[in-house]
């Protein structure tokens, strides 16, 4: 009777936070995909039906497209640089330097500062080069050390200038990266490596063929957090580049959503790309998060 | 021999990377300590003439409102959020029903989704129940999108304190919410401190819910400094010390507990 009534009261207690999240993340993904169908523009709701019409304009939207190309060279460039840098870095400390915890922090602070701070100090630092005589930042650093070829207009370069903007996106989340692998590392047996070298692997070997091997899930979990995150990356563009670049340079689908909706009142079509943004984190999340869910329950 | 050259090879790597990681902090840090004379982009990366605080006090006059505002959010959500999460991740880990585990992953999407794809709704919301423009829409806002992250920290946290506890103390006649003040609350307090600190960093340094949900009298201080670098008049020294002042509370958390702050980042990344 009294487990009873406790069973009721457990379900009371979490049935607020269930609702909030039921109403803030489900019906409202729900409500936006409504006002994606619709074609409210302006401040008055206006959710008369229009199909995929505002999906079908939007790939068709030259800015847009865009946005999509620099949001697939971000998150490939941005995945592969922050696995690079964190497991090389990873091996580094796990060599056990002198210092070793004074380099960890150094490497891994980036993580606790706003993106926006970061983007507007790599503003500074990443100032695009209009010519020689007016450098600034890092270029004006190339430029002191005679490598003028590298200097850059950075996120305003046509082509590339996406491509910027994983620099000081690497800065921030590399060292979680590193973490996440170290934390991997460490988690390895020790007898597991002895056991290698008695069998006289060198240590090059036992990284390829011991250690690498065992850091697969670590590196699943760190694509899943990169890629979701690149994939949504939206204050770090806009506090370097305010509107995107120049042409759409570096713009990408977040910032786009934002100006449309909110700036130009365009709800219907901001609408739209959020749905899209979603769309395209959830088939990287749901996966895991299923695969997590079955996990536990076999435990 | 060998061992010399791979030793220096290993500390080589290793100072260039924290030169790296470093270089933002020093282009901050000498610009801010510049005086208004000695700044100029030429000569960035000169250091200072001494330690002017010409830039941090002109920062600081137009940022105080705002840090403020930031403080005010950050506590209030921070206390809140911590608290459901503690009692939805006891409930979810020693009082499971049937589909509670469907429910609590259910929640965990909300920790993942672009908040872009509710933004538009909560606009709404926000407007509907006179709360937009202020400062209690953004609490509320984060209170709620801070649920998944705090429940999976006391949850996972919860599910490694044995459930024979729990039925001792059922057997002594303790009901649902007696464990909890009783048996629970005290042993969570780390798992507090893990969760108090990543939610201070997370709504500290947040900005898209700031900037669509807040009127200029109520930014945080990040809205603040993003409208400060967007503009032409403010110089950008100025901006570099303003972006030292909205940074230096999380780093402060940062260098003095680290070693939760590190827990909660790992909560988020390592399950399964």
């Amino acid at each position: 009777m009294r487990i009873r009534k406790d069973r009721l009261l457990a379900i009371a207690l979490i049935s607020p936070s269930v609702v909030a999240i039921a109403i803030f993340v489900y019906a409202f993904i729900a409500w936006t995909i409504r006002a994606s169908l619709s074609s409210w523009e302006g401040l008055l709701p206006d959710y008369t039906f229009v199909g995929l019409a505002n999906f079908t304009q939007l790939f068709r939207d030259p800015r847009f497209q865009i946005d999509l190309r620099n949001t697939g060279i971000f998150t490939v460039l941005f995945l592969v640089a922050c696995l690079v840098v964190g497991l090389l870095l990873a091996i580094l400390l796990d060599l056990r330097p002198r210092g070793e915890a004074v380099f960890r922090n150094v490497y891994l602070f980036p993580m606790a500062i706003s993106f926006i701070v970061t983007g507007v100090v790599w503003r500074w630092l990443l100032n695009p080069a209009t010519s020689l005589e007016r450098l600034s930042g890092i270029n004006l650093l190339f430029h002191q050390a005679g490598l003028d070829f590298l200097v850059s207009r950075w996120y305003t370069s046509r082509n590339f200038g996406i491509a910027a903007i994983v620099i000081p996106a690497t800065w921030q989340m590399s060292g979680f990266t590193m973490a996440l692998y170290l934390a991997g590392i460490r988690g390895i047996p020790e007898e597991l490596r002895e056991a290698a070298r008695v069998d006289g692997a060198s240590e090059s070997q036992i990284y390829r063929y011991v250690v690498m091997p065992m850091l697969k899930t670590v590196t699943l979990s760190a694509v899943i957090i990169l890629g979701h995150t690149s994939l949504k990356i939206f204050d770090l563009v806009m506090a370097i580049t305010q509107e995107g670049g120049q042409g759409y340079s570096a713009d990408v689908p977040a910032l786009n959503m934002w100006y449309t909706a909110f700036r130009a009142l365009r709800f219907a079509r901001g609408a739209a790309i959020a749905i899209i943004i979603l769309t395209t984190v959830a088939v990287l999340i749901i996966p895991y998060l299923i695969h997590t869910l079955r996990s536990e329950v076999e435990q | 021999m060998k061992r010399w050259i791979t030793r220096s090879i290993l500390y080589v790597l290793l100072v260039g990377a924290a030169l790296f990681y470093l270089m933002p902090v020093y282009v901050l840090l000498t610009t801010g300590f510049k005086s208004f004379q000695e700044v100029n982009l030429a000569t960035m990366w000169a250091l200072p003439s001494g330690l002017h605080l010409d830039n941090f006090v002109a920062a600081f006059e137009k940022l105080a409102p705002n840090l403020s505002n930031s403080l005010s959010l950050t506590v209030a959500a921070t206390i809140l959020s911590s608290m459901l999460g503690s009692l939805n991740g006891y409930v979810l880990s020693k009082w499971r029903f049937r589909g509670s585990d469907l429910l609590f992953t259910a929640m965990l999407f909300g920790m993942f989704i672009p908040y872009q794809s509710i933004l538009i709704p909560l606009v709404r919301f926000m407007q509907a129940i006179g709360l937009y423009g202020s400062l209690w829409g953004l609490v509320l806002t984060h209170v709620i999108y801070g649920l998944p992250m705090t429940t999976l920290i006391f949850r996972n946290y919860y599910a490694t304190i044995g459930t024979e506890v729990v039925e001792a103390a059922h057997i002594d006649g303790a009901g649902l919410l007696g464990i909890y003040r009783y048996i629970m609350l005290p042993l969570a307090i780390p798992s507090f401190v893990v969760v108090v600190i990543w939610q201070f960093t997370s709504i500290w340094n947040e900005f898209l819910f700031a900037v669509t949900l807040t009127g200029p009298q109520y930014w945080p201080v990040t809205v603040a400094l993003q409208n400060l670098a967007g503009s032409q008049i403010v110089e950008w020294n100025v901006q570099m010390a303003g972006a030292f002042l909205a940074a230096l509370p999380t780093l402060l958390v940062y260098i003095f507990l680290g070693r939760f702050f590190l827990r909660g980042l790992m909560a988020g990344a390592l399950k399964g």
